[in-house]
């Protein structure tokens, strides 16, 4: 039989054809990527991957924005295609903790713009699912826009229109071997033959991370066992018509959920001990006895949610002759931070489109696909960018222990700050043991143990008292001390020294360093040795791209100094820019420095003890940097401040880290000095100043000018995002940063104080959602202590009639509404609102 | 009326089967376990004499501990008990497996009324055990059944023959090996299957004995090559099929 031959060179190849590569075939094309292979290992329609086997369908509200706009996309995309039902979904609880996690899902719901979510009593519940049973629950979160789609027929769909715009297909095909030159891809190697191409895009779920092993990049995901079973026939589904007629429900509390699939309940579980393989140990095709990702069920792994299930549901799962007719250990992706592995690996053109859920797959890959194609995704991707990782975060030890922790968290009760608790203690910065010597609470960001409060400051709870702001609720109280607002006030009286060692450093350095990060900063670079310039960095169309600090060491030499938790994504984008002459070269010395913050009015009195630099305000003005000594180590302190106090940070190499620590810990023992956490770095200093933060208020999906944040005037000097920005600047905003003031705590129906913790909806005082022209809604950004402002303290972007400074608005927070006012519009400061601290 | 049923533990195998290294097993790292479909079918037979006539129902199986899987597994189904007659894990010959099984049959305080297997193991075909156990026991055999029916201690059994039935006659106790298609088994149900879970199973340990036959090793048969291609849809797909058609000579150039 004639078998169409590969083409020996396509603009694009994509790898599999399940829901995540025929969608990101089609939307390719769409835009434009016509010359396209497709490659699949596997038959087609069904390949036999995660696509064949998942249970399809797509419950829309997540706390995560981006998880919700892009499986709203997805949705959307679906129904356009005429391959979705929409079914109505269910979260039941069984625990008054459940209860309250469902009217925080009603919030996010709120947030997101997710429409007719309501609360429902066991009663409710039962009007809508008449086969539970009402006894086990206390209520439910139902989301009318609950839908099941048929993922295969879509990816057919998707498939063909790419094929229709010139794209070939290749079934039964294998990649075994992916070439490389200059760490860009050049060629895909199959069993049939070779494809010279300029881009690959790795979309082969659970065998990804093999594909990207084959090039010499990471896809740092594990595959993992998900169990489900089909029970049927129930005489009650076979009466009704078509796939589903009622609600699929979601037992959260036993990491269940149970749907409707024609005559039969299918029962998933992500309840039972996560069970990983590694990539090489999946079947082949031929070798499985179902599909390679549908694995011999392990029953007595299921035994648990049996009973589990009969509980809610005991009359349908026992009908006479209704038996276990399917059931299966299907494999799905992990990843060590439960989100998706999207964008450019560390190889240039080849893309990691995988661990994708049905739910979100033709969102996400319109999304990538704009990323590739125009350089920015409409909406925000960092969270789920795969350059996100640190290369410790790709070693296999780190990712299944990770997506171990994470499975059983499928259906769980998150809290905002809920810490990893596997593989910690890999990043450990200098200080370390003297932290733990002063009872420090480490949280972990990137690797990094930092403390992010110090239990021997506990005696400052009573210096204080009342203005801690302590906390009744228990969760608000979780993950959290009333000694982070302690030490910010010790270190609004006196003065604080915080651990910021997880900061990322990146030396630039070469005769057009000058030249080239004018073109990557907002701000002018072009500025005296020794100043400190804070900047944002845009992407092309003007939104965020990062947000740091970028000291001028030398004519040539400039120090990038960035969040630890952005370091691997703003690298990235500073390497993907380098001149190709060479002229630049970006030096990683993350691992070289350590940093201390000193913050404080008495600060200069610590700093003034323990050196011989002349520290005085003239002497060492605001935003410059220089050499110092401090005690005995030769440091770069650099006068910034991120929490709105007079000081410094100290930057030290590595190995001196715990002597310039004593240095200054000695130092300030007269002035009261205080180990401070970044519980005040992160959140309560830097709040009540107003500072913005990547990844919360700063996105792409915002501008400079809605974020306050433009400078008197536009550089001369050409620079990425500049056409936008100054477009930007001449049109109204469609929405500014405020920072709103609780103005009261008191919760109407407990009677208890409660404090938002931040992606709430703001909503006006009639309770209406707030859409500002770009249909963005209005959102708690950050939220946090202002101990010295005696206020609990939320930002959020507001359209322009709502952003005014005294405008009354309601803040919703699990099931309550709590009334709040605009304190600032733009940036101002709420604390100090003249700089006088910081400039003193 | 006391029926008994006999099964074994399979590995679950996908189109390819591969070796261990010894060529001495299947290489099950990546496989599940089962028991053949007529064994499938046996359990179910078992499971409708007795709703149909009362008593109760017993599976035996031959095997490694992990073989109470599959015993579980038809307990889930229906059948009250289980004896496990608990290998240290090679694969006994059907001379010494219908012998442990003839000598725990024995040893039962009441005997059966009936013992049912399936017409062959799914992995090595031997078609012995059932006809053994009947010659050790003492009891008349039929094998290759599809239909069974009990009337007064006698037992009507089905063969399928050529284009008709062959029908046998026979006094129970009885040992009836059966095909698949005698019944469609139903699915274990939920209840059935957290009750298997608390049923305890009865743990024998046979005693290995000699056999004159010796596995020397497994061979796997060469590969069939098979391509599917979706020539396409509707009537546009007919050109590309008159042409596969042609190319394979099955019509006239």
């Amino acid at each position: 039989m004639s078998t169409p031959s590969l083409p020996s060179a396509a603009q694009v190849v994509v790898v599999g054809a399940g829901i995540a590569g025929n969608s990101i075939a089609y939307h390719l094309s769409r835009l434009g990527w016509t010359d396209l292979v497709l490659l699949e290992q596997g038959p087609l329609p069904n390949p036999g991957g995660s696509t064949g086997h998942a249970s399809n369908f797509i419950f829309p509200v997540d706390h995560s924005k981006e998880m919700t706009t892009l499986t709203k996309d997805s949705a959307r995309q679906y129904e356009e295609l005429g391959l979705a039902t929409i079914s109505g979904g269910v979260e039941v609880a069984r625990t008054k903790e459940r209860m309250e996690e469902l009217n925080r899902r009603m919030s996010s719901a709120l947030s997101w713009g997710e429409e007719g979510c309501e609360l429902l009593t066991p009663e409710q519940v039962l009007e809508k699912v008449p086969f539970v049973d009402t006894d086990v629950i206390l209520g439910g979160f139902y989301t009318p826009g609950v839908s099941v789609v048929d993922p295969l027929r879509a990816g057919t769909l998707m498939r063909e229109y790419a094929q229709e715009r010139g794209a070939s297909v290749f079934a039964s095909t294998e990649v075994t071997g992916v070439d490389v030159e200059n760490n860009h891809v050049r060629r895909v190697h199959t069993d049939r033959g070779s494809i010279d191409a300029e881009a690959v895009f790795v979309a082969c779920g659970i065998w990804s991370p093999r594909i990207a092993r084959m090039a010499g990049a990471t896809i740092p995901l594990s595959p993992a066992v998900h169990q489900m079973i089909s029970v049927g026939p129930i005489p009650l589904f076979e009466a009704t018509p078509g796939e589903i007629s009622f609600p699929i429900v979601r037992d959260v509390d036993t990491n269940m959920y149970e749907r409707q699939n024609g005559s039969d309940m299918e029962v998933g579980s992500y309840a039972h001990r996560p069970i990983l393989l590694d990539a090489d140990d999946i079947p082949s095709s031929e070798e499985a006895a179902l599909s390679p990702t549908e694995l011999p069920f392990t029953s007595e792994d299921f035994d648990p949610q049996l009973e589990q299930a009969l509980e809610l549901f005991p009359e349908i799962l026992t009908v006479e002759g209704a038996g276990i007719r399917h059931a299966i250990n299907g494999l799905l992706s992990l990843t060590p931070d439960g989100m998706p592995l999207l964008g450019e690996t560390e190889v240039k053109g080849l893309w990691s489109v995988a661990a994708i859920w049905i739910k979100e797959a033709p969102g996400i890959a319109k999304a990538v696909a704009e990323w590739a194609i125009e350089g920015a995704p409409e909406t925000d991707l960092h969270s789920a960018d795969v350059a996100r990782f640190y290369p410790h975060q790709r070693t296999k030890r780190h990712v299944d222990a990770r997506s171990s922790e994470g499975y059983n968290r499928t259906y769980g009760i998150v809290h905002p700050m809920e810490q990893w608790l596997s593989n910690r203690e890999v990043r450990l910065s200098p200080f370390y043991a003297r932290e733990r010597e002063l009872d420090a609470v480490f949280y972990e960001t990137a690797g990094w143990e930092r403390p992010w409060w110090y239990e021997s400051n506990a005696p400052l709870l009573e210096e204080y008292g009342e203005r801690v702001m302590p906390r009744e609720a228990e969760w608000e109280s979780r993950w959290w001390s009333p000694i982070i607002n302690a030490e910010h006030l010790a270190m609004r009286d006196r003065v604080a020294m915080i651990d910021i060692s997880a900061f990322a450093v990146f030396d630039v350095v070469g005769a057009a360093a000058l030249e080239y990060l004018q073109r990557m900063a907002l701000a002018e670079m072009d500025v005296a040795l020794g100043r400190v310039v804070y900047t944002s960095i845009l992407d092309q169309n003007g939104g965020f791209k990062a947000d740091l600090t970028i000291m001028r060491l030398d004519d040539n030499v400039f120090r990038i100094v960035t969040g630890g938790l952005d370091g691997p994504r703003d690298r990235k984008w500073f390497e993907d820019h380098l001149p190709a002459d060479g002229s630049v070269a970006l030096d990683d010395v993350t691992s070289a420095w350590c940093t201390l913050g000193l913050w404080g009015p008495r600060a200069r009195d610590v700093l003034e003890s323990t050196t011989s630099a002349d520290v005085s305000h003239e002497g060492f003005p605001f935003a410059r940097c220089r050499w110092i000594d401090v005690g005995p180590v030769r440091v770069l302190a650099s006068r910034i401040s991120y929490v709105g106090e007079l000081g410094w940070e100290l930057y030290a190499p590595m190995e001196q880290g715990a002597a310039m620590w004593d240095a200054v810990w000695e130092a300030g023992q007269p002035f009261g000095i205080v180990p401070s956490g970044i519980g005040v770095y992160g959140t309560t200093g830097r709040i009540e100043k107003g500072y913005r933060l990547y990844g919360a208020e700063l996105e792409t999906e915002y501008n400079v000018v809605e974020a306050d944040m433009q400078r008197p005037k536009v550089k001369d000097a050409d620079f990425i995002g500049k056409e936008a920005h100054v477009r930007h600047r001449d049109e109204e905003p469609a929405a500014i940063l405020c920072t709103l003031t609780v103005d009261d705590n008191t919760s109407p129906s407990s009677g208890k104080k409660r404090y938002m913790l931040g992606r709430e909806p703001i909503l006006t005082p009639d309770g209406e959602r707030i859409v500002d022209r770009k249909g963005r809604s209005a959102y708690v950004t950050s939220a946090g202590s202002g101990p010295s402002v005696g206020k609990h303290i939320l930002m959020a972007y507001l359209p322009p009639a709502q952003a005014a400074e005294g405008n009354q608005l309601l803040v919703q927070y699990m099931g309550d509404r709590y009334p709040v006012t605009v304190a600032v519009k733009g940036s101002r400061s709420l604390f100090d609102p003249e700089n006088t601290r910081v400039r003193s | 009326m006391k029926v008994g049923v006999c099964v074994k533990r399979v590995p679950e195998t996908g189109a390819r089967i591969t070796l261990t290294s010894d060529d001495q097993a299947i290489d099950t790292s990546l496989l599940g376990f089962t028991i053949s479909p007529h064994e499938e079918c046996a359990v179910e037979e078992a499971l409708r004499i007795a709703e149909r006539h009362g008593g109760s129902t017993t599976v035996l199986t031959l095997g490694p501990a992990a073989a109470s899987e599959q015993l579980k597994n038809a307990m889930a189904m229906g059948i009250a008990s289980a004896v496990l007659l608990e290998t240290d894990g090679g694969d006994w010959s059907a001379e010494a497996t219908a012998a442990a099984l003839a000598e725990a049959m024995r040893a039962q305080p009441e005997p059966f009324d009936l013992l049912l297997f399936g017409n062959e193991a799914a992995d090595s075909g031997d078609y012995q055990v059932g006809v053994r156990v009947a010659h050790t026991l003492g009891l008349p055999c039929v094998t290759g059944i599809k239909g069974i029916e009990i009337d007064d201690g006698r037992l009507t059994a089905r063969r399928e023959a050529g284009g008709g039935w062959e029908i046998f006659e026979l006094p129970l106790p009885a040992v009836v090996t059966v095909k698949e298609g005698i019944n469609l088994p139903r699915y274990a149900s939920i209840q059935g299957r957290l009750r298997a879970k608390k049923t305890p199973i009865e743990r024998i340990q046979p005693q290995p004995r000699a056999s004159a036959l010796e596995t020397i090793r497994l061979v796997v048969p060469p590969e069939h090559e098979t391509h599917v291609e979706v020539l396409g849809a509707g009537a546009d797909a007919a050109q590309r099929v008159v042409a596969v058609f042609r190319e394979l000579g099955l019509v006239g150039l």
